[in-house]
């Protein structure tokens, strides 16, 4: 008798969408000569400062496991860090945890506090990874979507009209990625009172704190009576130009830390240990670096966008992060045709919107991280490809 | 004097790129083209920008690589004047690229520049040795040029990212 074959994959990840950026990237990877405005990281290189204490680490032998938590040393900077810069209180002790990224957090943070069949508010235009880890942590992720004539600004009426009863968690990011937008310190309440109200979690990714251009940053764990509902996911990716190093932290509440700390001493043991030293040499001397680079995206962001809406698409003045949203819907293409057809007629790489959210379509994220004589091209670029449509 | 913080901005990305389209420059600022314009010749008009410079990696043009000494001097300092009296006779040669006055083993520090070697011993005990108040010299030349007013020669900046990232 003849059987179906089973399949060996878990009906959940067989169903899970693959990362809309994939695409693009096997055609832009198959191209020469391609200005890449496709990448959500910097384009400088991790202080040598840095790189050099974990070489230190190494020859000094360092190397190996740490507490699952991390080096309490790093703890303690960690906790240093975020009352210095953010004026908010962690014990390093019992409340902050050393990740693999700012991802590896995310999914902790999920794993740690949804049961089956929960809904997690995620905020879209949103970062790729957090629908996909929802759904992987039995979650049942439900979209707002944001408005581009809104400068993409989540609005706390938009996030009360799809709560229900099994709502358990809202996810933030603030600089977000793709669109660049900051919520500021009235947004932030307004949102507060709604979680408050309906007694929400806040999983709040705030990795990209440290680049923010107009405003001090205010961090949503630093607002009124939300720091005992709130997860802060932080890292090293963004601010301290370390994306490969793969190091982020969080910081939560003891109880919710402490159900993390279990879940990633099984999976994970600890974050890995010279990388976790040059993470001590970024907090304690990095500061410098880290405001030159900033100066630096801030100059490329001015020009950048000014650009944009001057070769006919209009974008939004984004206050962090490195990533322009332009819209693209004057050019009556879908974001997939208009990042199809400028890779290969003009070999700029963006990202199609829509990779992050039906309310991304009719935009792209660019990238501005990357040298001016880059961008001034890329925009060269994208100017004759318009006069050409 | 004191300067705004976007006349400091502009001076830091011209400070990197003297060339830099004055669109784009303007850009990077937020300010008009005019404005730009304006903030510069301020800039220039007040010898904050002394010059526009080229960083010219000399040892890549066939009989222009030429040799930089890094030359210590000893001085006697003169009353009233100090040593601004004998660095401005040094400064003066066309020779000498920079003139430093020094804390430690010695006073001066001077930077030639010459077409040979021969050309710079000759400048050293012929004309800087052969001052009044100059006690001793001590010549060192450069071999190899690695870094130079914070630019790495031969550094090889590709971007290693790959293409597309989330
Ligand atoms: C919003 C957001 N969160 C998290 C991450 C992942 O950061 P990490 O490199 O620390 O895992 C990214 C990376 O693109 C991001 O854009």
């Amino acid at each position: 008798m003849q059987r179906t074959k089973k399949s060996y994959l878990s009906e959940t990840v067989a169903r899970l969408k693959p990362s809309g950026i994939r695409r693009f990237f096997d055609l832009a990877s198959s191209m020469e000569g391609v200005i890449s405005l496709g990448v959500g990281e910097p384009d400088f290189v991790t202080s040598w400062n840095i790189r050099e204490a974990c070489i230190l680490s190494l020859e000094q032998g360092y190397t190996s496991y740490t507490a699952n938590a991390g080096l309490l040393e790093l703890r303690q900077e960690i906790a240093a860090y975020l009352a210095r810069k953010f004026h908010i209180e962690y014990d390093p002790e019992t409340e902050i945890l050393v990740t693999v990224g700012a991802s590896q957090a995310i999914d902790l943070a999920l794993r740690a506090t949804v049961n089956p069949g929960d809904e997690v508010i995620v905020v879209e235009p949103s970062f790729v990874a957090y629908e996909s880890l929802v759904t992987l942590a039995g979650g049942v992720p439900v979209p707002v979507e944001t408005n581009g004539d809104d400068h993409f600004k989540l609005r706390a009426d938009q996030i009360e009209r799809v709560i229900t009863d099994r709502t358990k968690a809202l996810i933030i990011c603030s600089p977000n990625n793709p669109t660049g937008t900051v919520l500021h310190k009235e947004e932030l309440e307004a949102i507060a009172q709604i979680a408050k109200k309906h007694d929400l979690l806040i999983i709040s990714d705030e990795i990209y704190a440290e680049l923010t251009y107009d405003d001090s940053y205010i961090s949503f764990a630093a607002v009124d009576g939300m720091r005992e509902r709130t997860i802060l996911i932080s890292g090293f990716s963004k601010g301290f130009a370390m994306t490969g190093w793969r190091l982020g932290f969080t910081a939560a509440p003891a109880e919710i830390l402490q159900a993390m700390l279990k879940i990633h001493q099984y999976a994970m043991m600890c974050a890995p240990t010279m990388v976790q030293y040059g993470a001590i040499e970024a907090l304690r001397n990095g500061e410098q670096d880290v405001e030159y680079m900033r100066k630096s995206y801030r100059r490329r962001r001015n020009y950048f966008v000014q650009s944009l809406n001057e070769i006919g698409l209009s974008c939004h003045m984004p206050g962090g992060a490195f990533y322009a949203f332009p819209s693209i819907q004057s050019t009556g293409l879908t974001s997939e045709q208009f990042a199809e057809k400028l890779l290969l007629e003009e070999k700029v790489a963006v990202v199609p919107g829509n990779v992050f959210g039906a309310s991304g379509e009719g935009y792209i994220r660019c990238s501005y991280a990357s040298s001016m004589e880059q961008l001034q091209e890329a925009i060269k670029r994208m100017k004759r490809f318009l006069d050409r449509l | 004097m004191k300067l705004t913080e976007k006349e400091i901005e502009i001076i830091e990305i011209l400070e990197k790129d003297a060339r830099i389209p004055i669109e784009t420059l303007a850009k990077m600022v937020s300010l008009s083209v005019k404005e730009t314009e304006a903030i510069m010749k301020k800039l220039e008009e007040m010898k904050v920008i002394v010059q526009y410079a080229a960083l010219v990696d000399w040892r890549k043009v066939d009989g222009h690589e030429g040799v930089t000494a890094m030359i210590d001097v000893k001085v006697t300092p003169k009353r009233g004047v100090g040593f601004d009296e004998v660095a401005e006779r040094i400064y003066r040669f066309p020779e000498v690229k920079s003139v430093y006055l020094m804390s430690g083993a010695y006073d001066l520090s001077v930077v030639i520049e010459g077409r040979s070697m021969s050309e710079v011993a000759q400048f050293v005990s012929e004309k800087l040795s052969t001052l009044d108040s100059v006690i001793s010299t001590t010549t060192h030349f450069i071999l190899k040029k690695y870094k130079h007013d914070g630019t790495v020669f031969d550094q090889g900046d590709q971007d290693r990212r790959i293409v597309m990232a989330p």
